[in-house]
């Protein structure tokens, strides 16, 4: 519980991951290359018609390019567990956001009186 | 419980100020301009939010004497929009936001754990650069012919038919969110990475609880609002059709998350005025707060919950039922943990020797207006109620309870209760204590008699009303007066004691904290060596014990 970091006390800094934890450069590329890829399955996508299913697939598509983007890209993969709850608790928010927003889009139609 | 009296209290020390502090420490206007002391970049903050305090009540003054008589004559109905739509950008986005958190709150918030400094006093000091060009903005728009919109910037009305500042009002509270964000995650980093030794989370004072709480809300609400009002530049100056249905937008769409950071933001204006009471009731009942972790982690709840009600603002506004009934149900659950902290001050004050200095006179009136104003928050809340009164007096009433009532009342509370730490000096009693008095006569007598003619049917923001309501608004614009005279005169006399008032000495309350263990102004590292904390929160015996041990951490 006691944790006693003073400011004289910098040695282990949020964010600053030690030397040997960050991606390598390999990582990076394999990385770059599937987002050049999903890129260009976006675009594919948007050329053929899936009815219901076009929105949600290009959403897919798009929300794992996010997924890779910050777990490499932002370093995040190789972040401490409290990096990790500060990303978890923002998209949580986003969630509640959207949750309550349909909440009044999708009910619209509803007649409950 | 301990029998210290104010006037036995130890480390009473009359010579303190004649050491170096971070007054004295430096000299020149760089050495304010360029700095990246916390407690230096809280005296900037504290006189520009304290004038545009003063900018924002000369519209609300204005208002009021239009509102003497039912006719609308002494302003244009245009006049009379731009003034309360000043009034309310103004006091929001330049005074209530940044007001406890960026002045009392980068005072006291590093000395209370034993820190040197916030963790980023860059950062720190560039958040007062960005708060002062979102003011500027704001400036610009008073002095080249205003807005109309209201402070809520509805649309279409903003993005189709205003032809006044939109654009600047906008940049400006949008420049301004950027300050806010940066001071929340300069208090969390430093609240998680800069405690003292030994001060571990449950020994932290509930102020750092409240100010977490805070910066919380500060990080994951202002976003929204900077991404809501670039929305509303883009539909407005490129004509993307974003919230305007003729362009294939929605209206309602601007509401949600206009919303989605404005109720939270309320909580950024009133959750650190909770802050500030705690450590108020504390200091002057001489105990420890009543059921400490409730009060702390009621803190966390409010944070959470003022999230999931947003849409109370929208129940007339056409939203579904359905959506009406989850947000009417939510927002009665904010009340539990506000009324939490309420009756555990309240507790705390039972059978306590409470001493009646300026301070708690604030506590005191903190309490039963932001009770009065909670209370009619759930009359609001309750849809049918809402449906009767929405776009009354009655809500102008309500949100003036909780914004003026409380959030301003903690600030005054805080800034006396502080002020001997701040400037080495006390402030007049007798003076303080006459203002507190004219603060809350005047308080009540302008905002009450609102409740009444709202609930009667008067609308909010016309210049002209029907003449039964006049003797009201009469009183109310009465008590605004006595309310000013209660504003302006702890301007005169907190000015005074720079110079005249009595040294305090470094712990003149005798009370329980990091901040009274050092001199009076602190030094400009604000403790000669780190602190370690053997003492829980408010523990009366343990930290007069641990300061006769130390003799001055
Ligand atoms: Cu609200």
């Amino acid at each position: 519980m006691a944790q006693s970091h003073h400011t004289t006390d910098h040695s282990d800094h949020v964010g600053h991951a030690p030397a040997h934890h960050e991606a390598s450069l390999t990582a990076y590329f394999v990385v770059f290359f599937a987002l050049m890829v999903f890129t260009v399955l976006t675009v594919a996508a948007s050329r053929v018609n899936l009815g219901v299913w076009n929105t949600p697939l290009a959403l897919a598509i798009a929300v794992t390019k996010a997924v890779m983007v910050i777990l490499w890209f932002m370093h995040v993969i190789h972040s401490p567990r409290m990096t990790w709850i500060v990303i978890i608790s923002s998209f949580l928010w986003l969630g509640v956001m959207f949750v309550l927003i349909f909440s009044d889009y999708l009910t619209r139609a509803f007649n409950i009186f | 419980m301990t029998t210290t009296t104010i006037d036995e209290a130890p480390f009473i020390e009359p010579s303190t100020t004649a050491k170096r502090n971070y007054i004295n420490d430096e000299y020149g206007v760089m050495s304010w301009l360029l700095t990246r002391d916390h407690k230096r970049i809280a005296i900037l903050y504290m006189i520009s939010v304290t004038a545009l305090f003063f900018v924002g009540g000369f519209f609300a003054f204005m208002m009021r004497l239009e509102l003497l008589t039912p006719e609308g004559d002494l302003f244009t109905s245009d006049t009379y929009n731009k003034f309360f739509t000043l009034h309310g950008i103004v006091m929001i986005f330049f005074f209530l936001i940044p007001a406890i958190p960026a002045v009392l709150g980068n005072f006291i918030l590093p000395i209370m754990l034993g820190a040197k400094d916030l963790a980023f006093p860059r950062i720190n000091l560039l958040s007062w650069y960005i708060y002062m060009i979102g003011a500027i903005f704001g400036i610009y728009v008073i002095v080249t012919g205003g807005v109309d919109t209201g402070w809520t910037f509805y649309t279409p009305f903003s993005t189709q038919y205003s032809n006044t500042h939109v654009f600047a009002t906008t940049m400006g509270a949008f420049i301004t969110g950027f300050s806010s964000i940066l001071t929340g995650l300069n208090f969390i980093v430093t609240v998680h990475r800069m405690r003292a030794p030994g001060l571990t989370w449950f020994r932290l004072p509930l102020f750092v609880w409240s100010m977490y709480a805070t910066s919380v809300v500060m990080l994951l609400a202002t976003p929204v609002l900077a991404i809501t009002l670039a929305l509303l530049m883009i539909e407005r100056v490129l004509s993307v059709g974003i919230f305007d249905p003729a362009l294939g937008g929605d209206p309602l769409l601007y509401q949600h998350l206009f919303w989605f950071y404005s109720h939270p933001a309320v909580y950024i204006m009133i959750l650190p005025g909770m802050a500030v009471i705690s450590e108020l009731v504390a200091a002057f009942t001489r105990k420890k707060i009543f059921g400490y972790k409730f009060v702390a982690f009621s803190s966390l709840a409010i944070a959470f919950l003022g999230f999931l009600v947003w849409a109370h603002h929208m129940f007339v506004a056409g939203i579904s039922v359905y959506s009406a009934l989850v947000f009417s149900f939510l927002t009665m659950f904010v009340a539990v943990p506000s009324a939490i902290k309420v009756f555990n001050w309240t507790a705390t004050m039972y059978k306590a020797s409470v001493s009646w200095q300026t301070p708690m006179l604030y506590v005191l009136g903190f309490i039963g207006l932001f009770t009065i104003g909670g209370v009619t928050g759930l009359f609001l809340a309750a849809l049918g109620v809402d449906v009767h009164v929405h776009d009354s007096y009655f809500v102008v009433a309500h949100f003036h309870y909780i914004m003026v009532g409380g959030t301003v009342m903690a600030y005054l509370g805080g800034i006396h209760y502080w002020w001997p730490k701040i400037t080495g000096r006390m402030y007049p009693e007798w003076w303080a204590r006459l203002s507190a008095l004219l603060v809350f006569v005047g308080f009540n007598l302008t905002f009450f008699p609102q409740f009444l003619v709202g609930y009667v049917g008067m609308p909010r923001r016309y210049h002209a009303y029907a003449p039964e309501f006049q003797v009201l608004n009469v009183l109310s614009t009465a008590g605004a007066t006595v309310l000013a005279a209660g504003y302006l005169l702890p301007m005169i006399y907190l000015a005074w004691s720079l110079k005249f008032g009595r040294r305090a000495g470094v712990n003149p309350w005798g009370a329980v904290g990091l901040e009274w263990a050092t001199s009076s102004p602190p030094p400009k590292e604000n403790f000669h060596e780190t602190p370690v904390v053997t003492w829980d929160a408010y523990d009366y015996p343990a930290f007069l014990k641990a300061m006769k041990e130390t003799q001055n951490v």
